[in-house]
């Protein structure tokens, strides 16, 4: 009656592969995930995208209590918990046991270093997360404060956000300054993690064609052994084929 | 509770051992009259002169409308749900439960974590896990178990609210219609409670008597805790900032 229990400590047995992308506010990794995800549309993949804290439910919810600011760090953490296990149940395991592959951008590893840093048990949100699963791929796209802080200033975003910038945690007055901090313990929990979880580290301070050159032959020699699978030839990757797609790839 | 103490890996930003009060839980499944005793315990208490707060299952200001929302079949995977109740029982525990606590209040709790474990056990098999996401609840002072047999309780269940989709696990398809379902599903739950009832030392009371009468067993069991309370915590008086380490 009850499914096999799934656990985050060992391979999962499915047939799809799981790619994330982690990574600090600015350091570039949704737009390299973005490129990857052209480009294995353009190789006739059928590929699936979930990006952390969007499912439609909890984002209402923690929208409206981040705009209260009555999030504590442990109802913090259980909200993303909440949403993730949604989206792991809707978004991610339907596609992986059907053969595909699943994008992920930002994954449990968010959280760990996040809530790690608002004082959470470290030990407890891992155990937490135990029901996800390990994915197949992960990149690290490791960036100096310094150049986050300017790519975040230089872009669209004027200001930080409250909670991005860890200002629930009253390190300082100045947002920018609160960022600095945050945004530091975070990078320094990215790092103990780096061999914990054995990510693929990416030089993110390179520009965005080499990164994405180094992302791709990495992925390619990964799924050398990968045998797609679809249901039907989508829209998107008859047009990739007719018109875009060029010769070198 | 003096010297409270978490269930798991707890709260590591809130230290718990300057708890003034007293926190009771009364567990138990759907229709075995929980609210009724907590009512009626509440205006004990009170006219004793206790500070009393209650707080109850999915009611928190953060997740209350979620989970409604979310039993209206936009969530269906067991994580999310035990994760939403998590998320609710987290906001209550930071917001009211360790507060009132700490001005010493006695909390009386309609429903506590063991729901949850009954209710993720029945639908996964696995306690760890359940048990491990609950591991920063406060172990309360006294657990009440309101047990009834599942014959009684369907009748229980008919003549005041009728039967419903959640009530009934009907999520988990045991059988053909409501009262089918619900039959196994509360069985399935009251099994849980029985194991857990020795695990943890459950006070148990058998729901099928007059409340009059269950009212007298409850009291009988809450006042030595109480009286403990008071000898134990006349000099203290720290103030808040302190225990927030």
């Amino acid at each position: 009656m009850t499914p096999p229990v799934l656990t985050f400590d060992q391979p999962h047995p499915f047939p799809g592969k799981l790619i994330i992308v982690e990574g600090l506010d600015g350091s570039g990794k949704s737009t390299q995930l973005q490129l990857l995800q052209k480009w294995l549309d353009s190789k006739g993949y059928n590929v699936f995208f979930t990006e952390w804290n969007s499912s439609e439910l909890v984002r209402e919810t923690t929208r409206r209590g981040k705009k209260s600011k009555a999030l504590t760090p442990t109802t913090f953490s259980l909200l993303h918990a909440t949403d993730f296990a949604n989206r792991l149940y809707h978004a991610i395991l339907p596609p992986m046991k059907a053969g595909m592959l699943v994008l992920a951008d930002r994954y449990v590893y968010t959280a760990f270093a996040r809530d790690a840093v608002r004082g959470v048990s470290p030990t407890w949100v891992r155990k937490l997360y135990n029901f996800s699963i390990r994915p197949d791929m992960a990149f690290y796209f490791k960036v100096p404060i310094e150049v986050a802080i300017d790519r975040l200033l230089g872009g669209t975003r004027a200001q930080f956000k409250y909670y991005e910038a860890g200002m629930d945690m009253g390190l300082s007055q100045d947002i920018t300054e609160s960022f600095r901090i945050f945004q530091s313990r975070i990078l320094a929990e990215y790092d103990k993690m780096v061999s914990e979880y054995g990510f693929i580290t990416m030089d993110a301070t390179k520009n965005i064609e080499e990164q994405q050159n180094e992302m791709r032959q990495v992925v390619a020699k990964a799924l050398e052994n990968y045998r797609p699978k679809r249901g039907t030839h989508g829209k998107r990757a008859l047009f990739w084929r007719r018109f875009v797609l060029p010769k070198s790839e | 509770m003096g010297n409270g103490h978490y269930f798991g890996d707890g709260l590591s930003y809130l230290n718990p051992s300057d708890l003034k009060g007293r926190l009771i839980a009364i567990e138990g499944t759907d229709g075995v009259g929980r609210s009724t005793h907590i009512e009626m315990l509440q205006e004990w208490l009170e006219v004793q002169g206790y500070g009393v707060i209650t707080t109850g299952w999915t009611r928190s200001s953060l997740m209350s409308k979620t989970i409604e929302v979310a039993k209206q079949g936009n969530i269906l995977d067991r994580w999310s749900f035990s994760l939403l109740y998590a998320t609710d029982f987290a906001d209550r525990l930071e917001h009211q439960i360790i507060p009132a606590l700490r001005s010493g209040f006695v909390v009386l709790a309609d429903r506590y974590i063991y729901t949850a474990f009954a209710r993720d056990l029945v639908r996964s098999g696995d306690p760890t896990w359940i048990r491990n996401v609950f591991g920063f609840a406060l172990v309360p002072d006294l657990v009440f178990y309101l047990r009834i047999d599942v014959d009684t309780l369907a009748l229980r269940v008919i003549e005041s609210n009728g039967m419903n989709f959640w009530e009934s696990g009907m999520d988990l398809r045991l059988g053909a219609d409501l009262y089918d379902s619900f039959k196994k599903y509360q069985a399935l739950l009251i099994e849980e409670f029985d194991k857990m009832a020795e695990e943890f030392h459950f006070e148990v009371v058998d729901a099928r008597k007059p409340p009059e009468e269950i009212q007298e067993v409850l009291r009988a069991k809450i006042e030595p805790v109480l009286k403990n309370d008071r000898r134990e915590l006349q000099h203290r008086d720290v103030p808040i900032e302190a225990s927030l380490t």
